[in-house]
């Protein structure tokens, strides 16, 4: 047990031998009944197959993983150790805005440069989706400290409400939109009045039974939501009444026909790309804007302590409220637009992975932090998608991921609890002029 | 009355295997306050673990059935402890002391990981093993319906029965069990009287973990498959029993898994099999909004 405790003096070549020697027995127990054995199907019984080969890379590569990490933490450690004390200036603030100002530049850039590149784009696509979601949750998660684990319930009844509203009466992705944001900041509503009163983990649980709720009714409401089969031929959004199509409909023009342009399929790409872009921002400026305003400071002292703002007179139920209905319109307008843009909608699409992955993308991203969650996301879409390859190591590396940049940096990739207002700096506690 | 009677049975069976998962969320929350999401996959992977440790006696001929599922029951638990204690080892034990969203995104990270493993290493199809203890109890016959318990269902009940008592004398008898509560009520307090805190808690993890694997051990028995997307199931509804039953209370765990089996027994019996899950956090939603700390639990006082 010993030693696995991380020891602060310099290690011997032995101890480091023997700590790797205990992880590598460790990784030998756990590995001999996944690795080691596996059952296959033979004629219709199960018949155990060993895999010792496999076993002992695995063990070995355990070994060699860990004396190798070891030796350059301690190097790294002794390193830091000698090199006298600085005193850090906090340059952050500044980074940050240079950060998410070239962030901003590449991504309006993006499909210039690789305009004929579709594989990019659609990436890139999807990363502004999460980046959206991201910043939706951001306000009930990061900004009033409402742990949501059912986020994407909101997402799913914007996808559906768009694809109904266009499949029963013929609504356009422009009509739509505002309505499915209503529809989702309706259920934020209904959903938290009766449970905003409970409190962290206990809301936690019920929202994602009610994540699980929805996407149970989804599935099993066949007459309403096509069930299980989902609902297909959604339209794509259109540009001020001009569609990307190669054949628009009669009496109409196509966007390439307008603008005297050779039809490309990478139009639409590219259309809805900067869509999401666009819709993203606006999320982003709405949210900073509101993070200003009244509600927002309500939100952020909600999170520091609830106690004390009852204490002070706040309305607690209103403030949570308006929190929850705000993530949960802007997580319907993404919804609207994944189905949009997908042509194809099923429950399968809202399963509590994808919360997972959105409440992951804020958590890493750092709690409150706007151009972490664009970190995040990046790192999470991204990552998997390197390994794309060997496309059944995806997801085992999208949760080795999350572990390890959790373990790594436990309060995200950029920390920001500081209050986005602060009262002016001559009024200081002494009331000195 | 005869069909009542017969989902009574199976509700309580399926309650006494929520149960049984549900104590290793209450006793985590208890110790360090935060939510094992990885709990549930835990069990798939004893559930697994079982798989291959009965299809090895079969081929190696033990056909005795005690000796059998003794054995079955002692190689998941020593194999399943082992996982509960490197998960709480890798994902939480370095997030100690930082904020409580951080363990609980290592936790859903891990349960990611353990599925997708076991996915990969055991292959994505579920795994049927051919019927370990058959035969049963006739109970009651009436004109159109038979009320039958079979002796899986008797040895699922007997078994969480056992595990619950010994359970109890451990953590209120022993000298473990002291420092066990001892931990949950201060850990800080514990740690300054000589308490090796960490030690105790990867403990915790491990019994946890023992008793889902004996969850897993008897969910294959009793449904002769599994598949490696059991965990996630299993997990939401053993923790909404955990919840159900106030969370930290080892009782109310096992109550909430009695409460939860037989919601869903009755539901699916008399109302819609297909909305059996809502139901379930339906009833938790309702109970949470009039008794917060759930039923067993002590109700918080929050200081300032």
């Amino acid at each position: 047990m010993s030693a696995v405790i991380i020891a602060r003096h310099a290690r011997t070549p032995a101890e480091r031998f023997k700590d790797a020697a205990w992880v590598a027995f460790i990784a030998l127990l756990l590995g001999i009944p996944m690795v080691g054995l596996t059952t296959v199907d033979e004629g219709g019984a199960l018949a155990v197959h060993t895999r010792f080969g496999m076993l002992g890379a695995f063990v070995g590569a355990s070994f060699v993983g860990r004396f190798i990490f070891r030796w350059i933490m301690d190097q790294v450690r002794s390193r830091r150790a000698a090199k006298p004390a600085v005193v850090k200036v906090d340059r952050t603030p500044q980074a940050i805005k240079v950060i998410g100002w070239a962030v901003l530049g590449a991504s309006i850039a993006l499909p210039i440069v690789f305009s004929e590149n579709r594989y990019v784009i659609d990436t890139a696509t999807t990363v502004l989706i999460y980046v959206m979601l991201g910043w939706g949750l951001n306000v009930v998660v990061g900004l009033a400290g409402l742990l949501d684990l059912g986020y994407v319930a909101f997402y799913a009844v914007g996808a559906y409400t768009y694809a109904l509203l266009f499949s029963h009466f013929g609504w356009t992705f422009w009509e739509a939109l505002p309505v499915a944001g209503a529809m989702a900041a309706t259920f934020g509503i209904l959903l938290g009045y009766p449970i905003l009163r409970l409190r962290g983990d206990y809301l936690a649980i019920v929202t994602l039974g009610f994540g699980e709720i929805i996407r149970v009714i989804l599935v099993n409401w066949t007459e309403l939501s096509n069930g299980p089969n989902g609902i297909g031929s959604i339209p794509r959004p259109t540009l001020f009444g001009l569609p990307f199509d190669r054949n628009p409909a009669e009496g109409t023009q196509s966007f390439a026909t307008f603008f005297g342009l050779d039809f490309s399929g990478m139009h639409r790409i590219i259309f809805l790309y900067y869509l999401i872009l666009v819709l993203a921002l606006l999320t982003n400026v709405f949210v900073s804007r509101l993070r200003k305003l009244p509600v927002g400071r309500a939100w952020e002292a909600l999170r520091e302590d609830e106690i004390a703002c009852k204490a002070m007179g706040m309305n607690v139920t209103n403030v949570k409220l308006s929190a929850f209905a705000i993530g949960a319109m802007l997580g319907g307008f993404a919804g609207v637009f994944f189905a949009a843009r997908q042509g194809f909608i099923s429950p399968e699409s809202f399963t509590f992975t994808e919360s997972a992955t959105i409440l992951a993308i804020v958590v890493l991203g750092g709690m409150g932090s706007q151009l972490g969650v664009v970190l995040a996301a990046l790192v999470l879409v991204l990552l998997p998608e390197l390994g794309r390859n060997f496309s059944e190591y995806r997801m085992l590396m999208f949760g080795a991921a999350m572990v390890l940049i959790m373990v790594w940096k436990p309060g995200g990739l950029l920390a920001s609890r500081e209050p986005t207002i602060r009262l002016n700096k001559a009024v200081t506690a002494g009331g000195e002029a | 009355m005869a069909y009542a009677l017969q989902q009574l049975i199976n509700g309580l069976t399926l309650g006494a295997v929520y149960g049984l998962i549900a104590i290793g969320y209450t006793m985590v929350y208890g110790i360090i306050g935060m939510i094992n999401f990885a709990h549930g996959d835990i069990f798939m992977v004893s559930a697994f673990i079982a798989v291959t440790a009965f299809t090895l006696l079969a081929a190696f001929d033990i056909t005795s059935l005690p000796l059998a599922i003794t054995a079955v029951l002692i190689t998941a638990i020593f194999f399943t402890s082992a996982y509960g204690w490197a998960v709480e080892r890798m994902a939480y034990r370095p997030l100690r002391g930082s904020t409580r969203l951080a363990p609980l995104i290592s936790a859903i990270g891990m349960s990611i990981f353990l599925q997708n493993m076991v996915q990969l290493t055991q292959g994505a199809r579920v795994k049927p093993i051919p019927p370990v203890l058959e035969g049963g109890i006739e109970l009651w016959r009436t004109a159109d319906f038979t009320v039958q318990v079979s002796w899986t269902q008797i040895m699922i009940v007997l078994v969480t029965i056992v595990l619950m008592v010994a359970f109890t004398w451990l953590i209120t008898q022993t000298a473990f069990g002291r420092q066990q509560r001892a931990c949950e009520q201060d850990s800080t307090m514990t740690a300054l009287l000589g308490i090796n805190v960490d030690r105790t808690i990867s403990a915790t993890f491990m019994l946890g973990a023992a008793l889902a694997a004996v969850a897993g051990v008897m969910v294959t028995v009793y449904y002769g498959v599994v598949d490696f997307f059991i965990g996630f199931v299993a997990g939401i509804k053993a923790f909404t029993a955990a919840v159900l039953g106030g969370i930290g209370s080892l009782p109310g765990a096992m109550l909430g898994g009695l409460i939860i089996g037989l919601i869903e027994a009755f539901w699916a019996a008399y109302l819609s099999p297909e909305y059996k899950d809502v139901a379930t956090f339906a009833i938790l939603i309702l109970v949470l909004m009039f008794r917060p700390s759930g039923l067993l639990g002590r109700p918080e006082v929050e200081k300032v």
